[in-house]
């Protein structure tokens, strides 16, 4: 278990090492000097002007001494300052940071929630009504956009009946949670169909084997069967999949933030990309990076928790 | 319908649709595509004529899906952008397919080394979770649609690698491939000769199927800006351009270009899984 556990670490910093570097590498190789976006004005763009800013943002040294000295500063909390704001990086971060964490949240809650219960339902009920419609809904909604399922939700929740507000980020708890709700939901949506379609086919893979079996002959009743056999032992894959799609969902973001006119990180991305700002380019992309290695690790650590059958598997190997 | 529990199960709920489903988006598909080649004698109007005195016009008989923000035709705009959403997600598959099919063989073929090597660059690769790994490109190469398709191509190599390289190995081990080793058939000939276009009718229906995500992961790059650009009228660039109108009411401009994509990716879905079965039950 340890050995595994240190290979899995290792991996991780490797990969995370790999990723960084090629993230760093790419801003370092675009085309197009940054000193040109630094100064602004082209009166400014004297030779001793372009050497004075080159040196002070360190442009003239070799990409490794480059790369060295940005990663040792982000182990240090340190992201560097943005060339457009002319802030540091980890400020502007931080301050946009709540509202995509919590719209993530909010997205989550919303997926694993209605995503489970309809995976389940559509299960228990195999081959009715209610499974069709479960099915059909959940393929339509993946083939849908994000972008349009929100632009919808704006027209008919928002424009239309008016519960909800348009657009803006939402001041104070309740009302930020009450901002993100359309947001949350069209984020949410394409995934309740991943989510439900894999909770399905787990448990009724499940309701086949023998023990169930076994269970229903000791006179069990049906919700017992369901809760303790056959949902206890399709948690598994079914976590593994909602901690893939709630990692994948913090760099999702960038396209409903654009849709709902939120000021998240995905938000502060696009904007960034826009006006050449490569520091605050590069300190998103290794938070999304991060952010998605860390969640799918830690649903790795907790599959042998959830489901001790892997666990003496690797013991074994 | 109680064959059902027999099969694997998602796969069997996605195959039970009835036959004239599959011609009806046999039909929407062929219909994107005839409006992608004759756009120039089907659009009623030239799609980016602007016309100040019709300004977010309801549908009626002279503009069956209305007038946008600027008074362009809504359906001829839809009928333009057929061409470079639908060669948009083509030139994106055939990128990533050449790239992908290109790792997944010779990661089957050489094992080893190699085979670990190519596993970590997809690691890498997938470390970017979504849309990340294009947005990496287009902040490097800055915008465009040929950013676009090369990054998002970048993007979909890996599954592509992965897929291919699972049904190389299956195919690989099978005798005739030692047999023409043993005749002395040199390593690419034989991949390119014998494995290959036995692999292909497998690699089809998946990419039928990657081809609706493609479409759908493009026209999403495209509405933040970063693919085509204006006077376009791409249909992730249309949805973008008509969001303002949605605030104020208009629903159509936006709408009616996001639904056609979501017509063209279920199309696509519901052909490619039906392609599979019947390509698969041949091979």
């Amino acid at each position: 278990m340890t050995t595994a556990l240190l290979r899995r670490f290792g991996g991780l910093v490797l990969t995370l090492v790999i990723s960084s570097f090629v993230i760093f590498a790419g801003m370092y190789a675009a085309p197009g000097d940054p000193v040109t976006f630094l100064i602004g004005n082209p009166e400014n763009l004297t030779p001793d002007k372009i050497a004075a800013v080159r040196a002070e943002y360190h442009l003239d040294e070799p990409l490794w001494t480059q790369y060295a000295r940005w990663a040792t500063g982000v182990l240090h909390g340190d992201l560097g300052q943005s060339m457009y704001y002319q802030q540091p990086v980890s400020d502007l971060l931080s301050s946009r940071l709540p509202m995509t964490l919590t719209l993530v949240a909010m997205a989550t809650v919303l997926f694993v929630v209605i995503g489970v219960g309809l995976g389940a339902l559509a299960a228990l009920r195999r081959g009715s009504a209610l499974d069709s419609v479960v099915t059909g809904f959940t393929t339509f909604v993946n083939s849908v956009p994000n972008f349009v399922i929100g632009l919808v939700l704006v027209a008919v929740f928002a424009v239309q009946l008016r519960w909800f507000p348009v657009a803006g980020d939402g001041a104070g708890l309740t009302d930020r949670l009450y901002h993100l709700t359309l947001p949350a939901i069209a984020l949410a949506l394409g995934s309740i169909a991943l989510i439900s379609r894999v909770t399905r086919q787990t448990m009724t893979e499940q309701q086949t084997l023998d023990h169930v079996e076994a269970a229903r002959s000791y006179g069990l009743t049906t919700r017992q069967i369901v809760v303790r056999h056959v949902l206890r032992n399709s948690l598994g894959p079914v976590v593994t999949m909602c901690g893939l799609v709630m990692a994948g969902m913090l760099a999702g973001t960038v396209v409903i933030e654009s849709v709902f006119g939120l000021n998240g990180v995905g938000k502060l991305l696009v904007d960034a990309i826009n006006t050449h700002d490569f520091p605050v380019v590069q300190a998103i992309l290794l938070y999304m990076v991060i952010g998605y290695m860390v969640v799918t690790v830690a649903v790795d650590l907790a599959y042998p928790l959830l489901d001790p059958r892997t666990m003496a598997r690797s013991d074994r190997s | 319908m109680t064959i059902e529990a027999h099969g694997p199960v998602a796969v069997a709920t996605t195959r039970k649709a009835a036959p004239w489903v599959f011609y009806l988006c046999l039909g929407l598909l062929g219909l994107a595509v005839v409006a992608a080649v004759l756009a120039d004698w089907l659009a009623p109007y030239d799609p980016s004529a602007t016309d100040f005195s019709a300004l977010y016009q309801q549908p009626s008989a002279a503009h069956w899906f209305g007038t946008d923000q600027l008074g362009r035709d809504i359906l001829s705009r839809v009928i333009h952008g057929a061409r470079p959403s639908l060669l948009g997600a083509i030139a994106l598959l055939a990128f990533a397919t050449a790239v992908g099919v290109l790792i997944g063989t010779v990661a089957a073929w050489k094992r080893g080394w190699v085979d670990t090597l190519l596993a970590r660059v997809t690691d890498v690769m997938f470390a970017f979770p979504g849309l990340l790994f294009v947005v990496l490109v287009i902040a490097v190469f800055d915008r465009g649609p040929a950013t676009a398709v090369i990054g998002m191509g970048l993007a979909f190599a890996p599954v592509i690698a992965k897929f291919t390289r699972s049904i190389a190995l299956e195919e690989m081990a099978r005798p005739y491939v030692d047999a023409y080793r043993l005749q002395g058939v040199g390593s690419v000939e034989l991949c390119v000769r014998c494995v290959l276009p036995n692999l292909f009718p497998t690699l089809i229906g998946y990419l039928v199927v990657l081809f609706g995500e493609g479409l759908m992961s493009l026209a999403a790059l495209n509405f933040l800006g970063f693919g085509a650009q204006p006077p376009s009228s791409e249909w992730g660039l249309m949805v973008q351009e008509g969001r303002g109108g949605v605030i104020q009411g208009i629903v159509g401009p936006a709408l009616i270009p996001g639904l056609v994509i979501a017509v063209v990716v279920v199309a696509t879905n519901v052909v490619g899984v039906r392609l599979s079965d019947k390509l698969a039950v041949k091979a």
